[in-house]
C-alpha cells in the first residue's frame, strides 16, 4: 500500500513567519537599525583612513598577539588585497564578521554558562544548537530577507545563527571542565555562586572559551560569501558576481582575500586564547612547564 | 550547649539518588544499605559524634566508606538528608544560603585532597582567598597571608604560581588558605593522601605542631590507619557508611569493636602508635632511697629479683640498684643506698613511642623504668611486655610470670644469711620504706 500523505510543514512555517512579521514588525525594524548602525560605523572606520594606516594597525595587533612573523605576514597579505583591488570589499566583509561575531559571542557565552550550570538547560540548548548548525545556511537567508529586507542585515543575522553554536558548546565544555575540587573550595570558603563564576570558573575556562570564539569567527567568515547573495556586498558580493559572470579571475582574487582575512583572524584569536591560559591548569604533581611564562 | 563541643553531628544520614527521604525512613526501620539501594545510595548512615574544641578528630575508612561525604556534610557542601549538624552552636541544616556562607567564612574552613588551589592566582592570592571572600581589603589580606605562609614554611613564595610548587608545598598553600580564614574548625579531606610518604610524614608532624600552637579543632579524613593513629586524639572508623567505632588510638588498637576494626588495625605499625605509658606495667621492685641498703636487699629478696628501682619519698626516679652491689653495702655496713645506685638505663618518658624503646630494652638487663613529666616513676616495661604489645597479645601480664632477666638473683638463703649476720649492729629505724 502506498503511503500517500502530505504534512503541510512549509505552510505552517509561512503562516508563522507572517504572524511574526505582523506582530513584531517594530522589533525587526529596531534590530535592523541597530545592526545597520553598528555595521555602517565600523565600515566607515575601516574604509575612511588610507588603507596603509589600517594595515599598520592590523600588523601592530598581530605583533602584540603573536610576534613579528605574523605582523610581517599580515602586512604582506593585506597589501596583496590592496593589490588585487579588493580592499574596500575586504573591509566590508571584515566589518560584517566583527559585528556578527560580537553579537554571537554576547549571546553564546551566557547560553554556554547557563548550559553548564544546569543539566536541564543543557538538554534543551543542545538540540537547538544541532539544528542551527546543520540546517543549510542559505535556509536562514529566506526568513532573514523577509524580516530585514535585502542588504547587509539579513547577512549578519544568518551569520550569527550559523556561527553561534561553537561559542555555546565550548563555553559549556570549558566551565564543566574546571576542576570540581577548586569550585568546591570556592564554596567551602563561603563564596557566592556568582563570585565563583567570575573568579574561578570563567578564568579557568577562558582558554576553552577562546577556542570557541575562534571557531565562531571562522564560521562567520565562511558565511561571508553566502551573505553576499542577499546583497550584503563585500567579498561575498564579488564572489557572487564572478559566479554570475563566470569570471574565474575575479572569483579567485575575492576568494584569496577571504583566505587572508581568515588566516589573520584565526592566528590572532588563537594566540589571544593561548595567552589567557592560566598559570598551569594541570593538577598538582605534574611538571609545570608553561608556568614559567607567568612568573 | 556545652562550650567544649566545637562540632556536633547527630544521626546524620546522606543518601544520593531519586528518593533519599524514603531511603532514610527504611534505613531507620532497620533495613541495610543494600536493601535500600534501589531508592538511592546511602553514603552516610546514622552518624553521630561530637568533636571537642581543640582536638584532632580523625575519620578513617576505606574508599567508599562515606568519609568524604561525611566531612562535606559538616560544612554543608553536601547537605545531609536527615539529622543535624551543629557548628559552633549553629545548626547549619536550618539556615539560609547566605547564613551558611557566613558560617563557612567565619567558623569552618577546609583543606582538600588535591589541594584545589586556583592555578590562575599566585600563592599569596590563593592563601588570601578566604579573606578576599570575607571582604578584607587587599593590602591587609596580603599581609595576613604572608604571615600565615611564613607559619607553614613558605615565606617568600607568595609571588609564585601553584604549578611552580611541589605537591607538598602546594598543600602547605592549601593549609595556609584554610588557616588564613582564622576559623576555629578545620576540615581536612585526605589532605596528605596525595603526597609521597616522606613529605606526608613531615606534613603530619607540622600539622600536629601547628595544632598545638593554634589550638584549632581539626576533623581529619584519611584512609591510612597509621596517619589516623599518629594524628588522632580520637578516631572514628567508618565502614559502608556507618561509624563502627569511635575511640582513642589506643582504644581502637587494643579494644577493636569488631572483627572489621581488628582486621584493619592488624597492619598498623603498633610501635609508632603505642607509647611507653600505654603498655607499661606497675613497678613492683621499688625501693625508697631513704630506706637504706638493708631494706632494699630485703625487698629484692622477697620479690626474687636481682634489681630494684630507687625512688625518693615523692617517687622521683633515682636509678636502679643490683642485689650484689646492695649486698656489698650491707656487708660493709654502709648506711646510704645512693652509693649503689646506677643510672645506666633510662628512664624513658611515658609518651615515648615503643619504636624508640627497642634499642634501650636490648641494652638493659632489667625492665625499662617509665617516668612522668615530673620525673616520677609510673611504671616499668619488661622486654616481655614490649614483645606482647607488638604481637597484639593481651598486654595484661598478670598471669605471665615476668622473667626479670639475667643476672639471676642471689640465692635467697645467702641474702638472708647476710641480713641476719649484719642485723645486730645496724640500727634500722626507718624500715618499711619499700613501696
Amino acid at each position: 500500500m502506498d503511503l500517500e500523505f502530505r504534512i503541510p510543514l512549509g505552510d505552517w512555517v509561512d503562516v508563522a513567519l507572517d504572524w511574526l512579521l505582523a506582530t513584531f514588525a517594530g522589533v525587526f525594524a529596531f534590530i535592523r537599525s541597530v545592526f545597520l548602525g553598528a555595521y555602517d560605523s565600523l565600515e566607515w572606520l575601516l574604509i575612511t583612513p588610507p588603507s596603509l594606516v589600517i594595515i599598520i594597525v592590523f600588523a601592530a595587533i598581530a605583533y602584540a598577539a603573536k610576534g613579528w612573523k605574523l605582523a610581517l605576514g599580515t602586512a604582506v597579505g593585506f597589501l596583496l588585497i590592496v593589490g588585487v583591488n579588493q580592499w574596500d570589499h575586504a573591509m566590508e566583509s571584515f566589518a560584517l564578521v566583527i559585528v556578527a561575531t560580537v553579537v554571537a559571542i554576547v549571546i553564546s557565552v551566557p547560553a554556554g554558562i547557563l548550559a553548564a550550570s544546569s543539566a536541564t538547560a543543557s538538554a534543551i540548548i543542545r538540540p537547538i544548537l544541532d539544528f542551527m548548525q546543520t540546517m543549510p545556511a542559505m535556509v536562514y537567508l529566506i526568513p532573514a530577507l523577509v524580516m530585514f529586507r535585502v542588504g547587509v542585515v539579513p547577512g549578519i543575522i544568518a551569520t550569527i545563527i550559523f556561527s553561534m553554536a561553537p561559542g555555546v558548546r565550548f563555553t559549556e565544555l570549558g566551565i564543566r571542565g574546571v576542576d570540581k575540587e577548586v569550585v568546591e573550595a570556592g564554596y567551602a570558603f563561603g563564596s557566592s555562586p556568582g563570585s565563583i563564576l567570575r573568579k574561578i570558573q570563567l578564568p579557568l575556562a577562558m582558554p576553552t572559551i577562546m577556542a570557541g570564539i575562534n571557531q565562531v569567527i571562522m564560521l562567520a567568515l565562511s558565511m561571508v560569501v553566502i551573505a553576499g547573495m542577499v546583497g550584503a556586498g563585500g567579498l561575498g558580493g564579488e564572489v557572487v558576481a564572478s559566479l554570475n559572470r563566470i569570471d574565474a579571475g575575479l572569483g579567485f582574487e575575492a576568494g584569496l582575500a577571504v583566505v587572508i582575512l581568515a588566516i589573520f583572524l584565526d592566528r590572532v584569536t588563537a594566540s589571544v586564547g593561548k595567552a589567557s591560559r592560566p598559570g598551569g591548569r594541570q593538577r598538582a604533581g605534574r611538571p609545570a612547564k608553561q608556568s614559567l611564562q607567568n612568573a | 550547649m556545652n562550650e567544649q563541643i566545637a562540632l556536633s553531628v547527630q544521626n546524620v544520614y546522606k543518601v544520593f539518588g531519586k528518593r533519599p527521604a524514603e531511603a532514610v525512613k527504611r534505613l531507620k526501620a532497620g533495613k541495610t544499605r543494600e536493601e535500600v539501594s534501589a531508592l538511592g545510595t546511602a553514603a552516610v548512615i546514622d552518624a553521630s559524634f561530637d568533636v571537642r574544641a581543640g582536638e584532632i578528630f580523625v575519620v578513617m575508612g576505606l574508599s567508599g566508606s562515606g568519609k568524604s561525604t561525611l566531612i562535606r556534610t559538616l560544612n554543608g557542601l553536601q547537605p545531609q538528608t536527615a539529622g543535624s549538624v551543629v557548628v559552633g552552636g549553629t545548626d547549619i541544616s536550618t539556615i539560609s544560603d547566605g547564613e551558611l556562607r557566613k558560617v563557612r567564612q567565619q567558623k569552618i574552613s577546609m583543606v582538600f585532597q588535591h589541594f584545589a588551589l586556583m592555578p590562575h592566582r599566585t600563592v599569596a592570592d590563593n592563601a588570601a582567598y578566604a579573606l578576599e571572600v570575607q571582604g578584607v581589603a587587599k593590602a591587609e589580606r596580603l599581609a595576613r597571608a604572608e604571615k600565615v605562609l611564613k607559619l607553614v614554611g613558605l615565606e617568600g613564595w607568595g609571588d609564585k604560581f601553584p604549578a611552580e610548587l611541589s605537591g607538598g608545598m602546594q598543600q602547605r598553600v592549601g593549609l595556609a588558605r584554610a588557616l588564613c580564614a582564622e576559623t576555629d574548625i578545620l576540615l581536612m579531606d585526605e589532605a596528605f593522601s596525595a603526597l609521597d610518604p616522606l613529605i606526608r610524614r613531615e606534613m603530619q608532624e607540622q600539622l600536629v605542631a601547628l595544632q598545638a600552637d593554634l589550638g584549632k579543632t581539626i576533623v581529619f579524613i584519611t584512609h591510612d590507619l597509621n596517619e589516623a593513629m599518629f594524628l588522632g586524639d580520637r578516631i572514628a572508623v567508618m565502614r559502608d557508611g556507618r561509624i563502627v567505632q569511635i575511640g582513642t588510638p589506643d582504644d581502637i588498637l587494643t579494644h577493636p569493636a569488631n572483627d572489621y576494626v581488628a582486621q584493619f588495625v592488624q597492619d598498623v605499625d603498633r610501635t609508632r602508635v603505642l607509647t611507653a605509658g600505654s603498655v607499661m606495667e606497675p613497678a613492683r621492685a621499688v625501693v625508697n632511697l631513704s630506706g637504706g641498703p638493708r631494706n632494699a636487699l630485703r625487698t629484692m629478696r622477697d620479690l626474687q629479683t636481682s634489681a630494684a628501682f630507687v625512688v625518693d619519698r615523692r617517687r622521683t626516679f633515682f636509678g636502679t640498684v643490683r642485689d650484689r652491689d646492695v649486698m656489698h653495702l650491707v656487708e660493709s655496713r654502709a648506711p646510704d643506698l645512693a652509693a649503689a645506685v646506677r643510672n645506666g638505663n633510662g628512664p624513658v618518658r611515658a609518651e615515648t613511642p615503643l619504636s624508640e624503646l627497642f634499642g634501650l630494652a636490648v641494652e638493659s638487663p632489667i625492665p625499662l623504668p617509665v617516668v612522668d613529666d615530673e620525673g616520677r616513676l609510673v611504671g616499668v616495661i619488661p622486654r616481655v611486655t614490649l614483645l606482647a604489645a607488638l604481637g597484639n597479645v593481651p598486654s595484661s601480664t598478670t598471669d605471665i610470670p615476668i622473667v626479670e632477666s639475667a643476672p639471676a638473683p642471689i640465692p635467697e638463703q645467702e641474702v638472708t644469711r647476710t641480713l641476719n649476720k649484719t642485723s645486730m649492729d645496724v640500727t634500722t629505724s626507718a624500715e618499711g620504706g619499700t613501696r
